[in-house]
């Protein structure tokens, strides 16, 4: 047989043409492969993300063939490089359109925390302004490191829950950042 | 071939020029901030200066000189015999006025916009002096030596831990 | 129905479209806000610093070896040649003389640092005018001169460059290795993208006359580097005032006729080619000098080996005071620049003695090549434009600094 290597299925109750199993499964399944990035790429950690996305790296074996940059077209919100506080405005707009479910990734030191730049025009981490749910650190992270952030978010995609975007705690997450 | 330069600018402007050195092998020119146009104009169009290229513009801020707290420095480059040249000049942060050099060299357009945005100095006759590099709102002129490096109301860094 | 009634008067005639600080065929975080009349741009507003990390503020509060991660970040394509500009600058400052051998080394690091910067231009031309294969190709090829700077100094992009005086250690016979396969196997793969797109129809019409430049206003607007070679104008800072050790070298500068996005693309394809033989000769020149040699004997700049400082008394009081900063610098001033990827790469130092640098200034190429744009851009159509920005090689990090 051929050597590539298949998804596992879910658990669940198999029989003579049926498989039965939670639907969250499923979903989280073929939704954490084939999330659609947003390359929010603004300085050097953006060319270590074009070497990711280059042949020798190949992030598009991973489910991410089509980068949009069409906020509205996009699952993960990909943020790499230095965001000074001019820019934080339109980071805000950027996550606002995008539609739900939506993840992000701070990709490098700087979106994470600020990074070497301890001034006065650039602020300190994208959670600032926006919720995230992966760090990867570096400066600039190498491609590898950038695939395992990747990875990172596609566990929680395949073990979020269908109704956590409309519960509570994803409600008061939003509005402290607020963002209705 | 330097020195006859030199001499020439010294006999055109001489009551302008209010210091030259030679810092590294580039003659550095101290002079005078109401000529500075004037002998701008004449490195660039007298036919034995020759000062074609505008290499750059750039700011400075010396606070402990009352009076010349804010210099302007441009760099000017001769392609054809090879030659660099300096001047500076110098003005009072209280009226930080200056002619812009935009009529001379276009491309001095955003050099003067970055430096006002950083100091703060008023390029008169600018077509369009507006902040470049900072956020539009910003009141302050950060690169001046009394505004300090890091944002003070950031809350996750604690300043004792890191010496200041 | 209802029939639409429209206003007697239209208040404007063009559309708003903001070319914005995010969008994929911006290189770069930076904003045009256009008029539009259908297809034609009527006039345009440049809107920059949106990724303003004030290094220029930052640099007057570092020591001069905690700055080189600083100017590595300015064109981080590029990395090492901001490096070494920088260290070359406080080493015309501290009156440091390196040896011939670290020149030769600076130079192979240097050149492809250029051959990167060039690959990533002429790549991402070829995917604005919609050609993606090639870009592929040649990314490729980058992950070899990564490879490269892995094995000399440890990081792929942001690279962080030797030392003043020289390099932190020295080369290997694998990056030896590595930069010898490089200069085996790079030609092919540029001449099979040459082939791709020099003589290609569709390329040529839309590239040939798209924001055509005359020389006289090229100077005028402080061009430099490729954009204003290929408006006629054969200024290269390695050839008019040459640093470490160029004027030892062969090498030609290429120059275009009249400026326009396809006398740029040749333009740097060319010097490409000549960055190869750099390394060739340079190759050549390193097997004739003593060997070991990787950096100039000062040891009041460079800190001595670790070994040393463990062991040895002077070394120790030494690496104290440099990294302290107790040993006096001239107060002085001094600008020196090198060939960047883009231009006159400047640097304009003031000390005053202490161990941070009272004002340090660049000159960025970027910043000063795109202040143009939006007049250049007036009454050309929105694809030209897009074409134009992208050949112009606006490095965001390098824009706004």
């Amino acid at each position: 047989m051929n050597e590539v290597k298949l998804v596992e299925a879910p658990e669940g109750i198999q029989g003579a043409g049926f498989f039965a199993t939670a639907l969250d499964k499923v979903v989280g399944l073929a939704r954490s492969h084939s999330l659609w990035p947003l390359p929010f790429a603004t300085s050097c950690c953006g060319i270590e993300f074009m070497a990711t996305m280059g042949a020798h790296y190949d992030f598009s074996r991973f489910g991410s063939e089509r980068p949009s940059f069409s906020p509205r077209q996009a699952d993960l919100l990909m943020v790499m490089g230095t965001i000074a506080k001019k820019m934080g405005p339109v980071l805000r707009q950027v996550y606002i359109q995008m539609a739900e479910p939506r993840w992000v990734i701070a990709v490098g030191a700087c979106a994470s925390s600020g990074g070497i730049f301890d001034t006065y025009s650039v602020m300190q981490g994208i959670d600032e302004v926006i919720p995230v749910d992966v760090y990867v650190p570096g400066c600039p992270p190498r491609p590898e490191a950038i695939i395992d952030g990747f990875n990172r978010i596609q566990d929680l995609v395949k073990s979020e829950s269908l109704r956590r975007r409309d519960s509570q705690e994803y409600k008061d997450l939003l509005a402290r950042y607020g963002i209705q | 071939m330097e020195e006859a330069m030199i001499e020439k600018i010294k006999s055109t402007f001489s009551t302008a020029i209010k210091n030259i050195s030679d810092p590294h092998e580039l003659i550095t020119l101290e002079v005078d901030s109401n000529k500075i146009i004037e002998i701008l104009q004449f490195l660039k169009q007298d036919p034995e200066m020759g000062f074609n290229y505008l290499t750059d513009i750039c700011g400075i801020h010396y606070p402990e000189n009352k009076g010349s707290e804010l210099g302007v420095i441009y760099h000017l480059h001769n392609l054809v015999k090879n030659i660099r040249i300096r001047l500076k000049t110098f003005i009072s942060s209280d009226q930080p006025h200056i002619s812009t050099a935009t009529k001379v060299y276009p491309g001095a357009n955003w050099m003067e916009r970055e430096t006002y945005d950083f100091y703060g100095i008023i390029f008169d006759g600018h077509p369009d002096l507006r902040r470049i590099l900072n956020v539009d709102d910003m009141v302050a002129f950060p690169l001046r030596k009394e505004f300090p490096l890091e944002d003070p109301n950031r809350k996750d860094k604690k300043d004792e831990f890191f010496g200041r | 129905m209802a029939h639409i009634q429209l206003k007697d008067e239209l208040e404007k005639e063009t559309i708003t479209l903001n070319l914005g600080p995010t969008h994929p065929a911006t290189h770069g975080v930076f904003q045009n806000v256009l008029e539009i009349d259908g297809e034609r741009i009527v006039s345009g507003v440049s809107t920059i610093g949106y990724i303003h990390r004030a290094f220029e503020k930052i640099a007057e509060h570092r020591p001069f070896y905690q700055i080189t991660p600083l100017t590595d970040r300015l064109n981080y394509c590029s990395s090492p040649i901001n490096n070494f500009g920088w260290h070359m600058t406080v080493e015309k400052l501290l009156k440091v003389q390196t040896p011939k051998r670290v020149d030769y080394l600076r130079v192979i690091i240097m050149e492809l640092a250029r051959i990167s910067d060039h690959l990533i231009c002429n790549g991402i031309l070829g995917v604005d005018t919609g050609a993606f294969t090639g870009f592929l190709w040649l990314m490729e090829e980058r992950e070899h001169i990564y490879e490269i700077y892995e094995e000399v100094c440890g990081a792929r992009l942001t690279t962080n460059f030797g030392r003043v005086g020289g390099f932190e250690r020295d080369f290997n016979e694998i990056a030896f290795a590595k930069i010898k396969k490089f200069i085996k196997e790079f030609p092919p793969v540029l001449k099979e993208f040459e082939k791709l797109f020099n003589r290609n129809r569709i390329f040529i019409d839309r590239c040939v006359g798209v924001g055509a430049m005359s020389a006289e206003k090229a100077l005028e607007y402080s061009w430099s580097g490729p954009i204003l070679r290929s408006a006629g104008v054969d200024y290269d800072v390695r050839a008019m005032n040459p640093y470490s050790s160029y004027e030892d070298f062969d090498f030609e500068v290429p120059v275009g006729t009249n400026g326009d996005v396809y006398d740029r693309f040749m333009v740097r394809n060319e010097e490409m080619w000549q960055s190869l033989r750099l390394i060739e000769q340079a190759m050549d020149k390193i097997a004739k000098e003593p060997k070991g040699v990787f950096h100039a004997d000062v040891p009041e700049f460079y800190l001595p080996p670790k070994e040393e400082v463990y062991h040895h008394m002077e070394a120790l009081i030494y690496h104290f005071k440099i990294v302290m900063g107790e040993i006096p610098n001239p107060a002085t001033e001094v600008y020196h620049s090198v060939e960047g990827g883009n231009g006159e790469l400047g640097f304009y130092l003031v000390t005053d003695g202490g161990r941070s640098p009272y004002r340090l200034h660049f000159r960025r190429p970027s910043f000063i090549n795109y202040q143009v744009f939006a007049e250049m851009s007036k009454g050309a159509l929105l694809s030209d434009a897009i074409i134009n920005m992208s050949s112009l090689n606006i490095i965001a990090g390098e824009l706004d600094a």
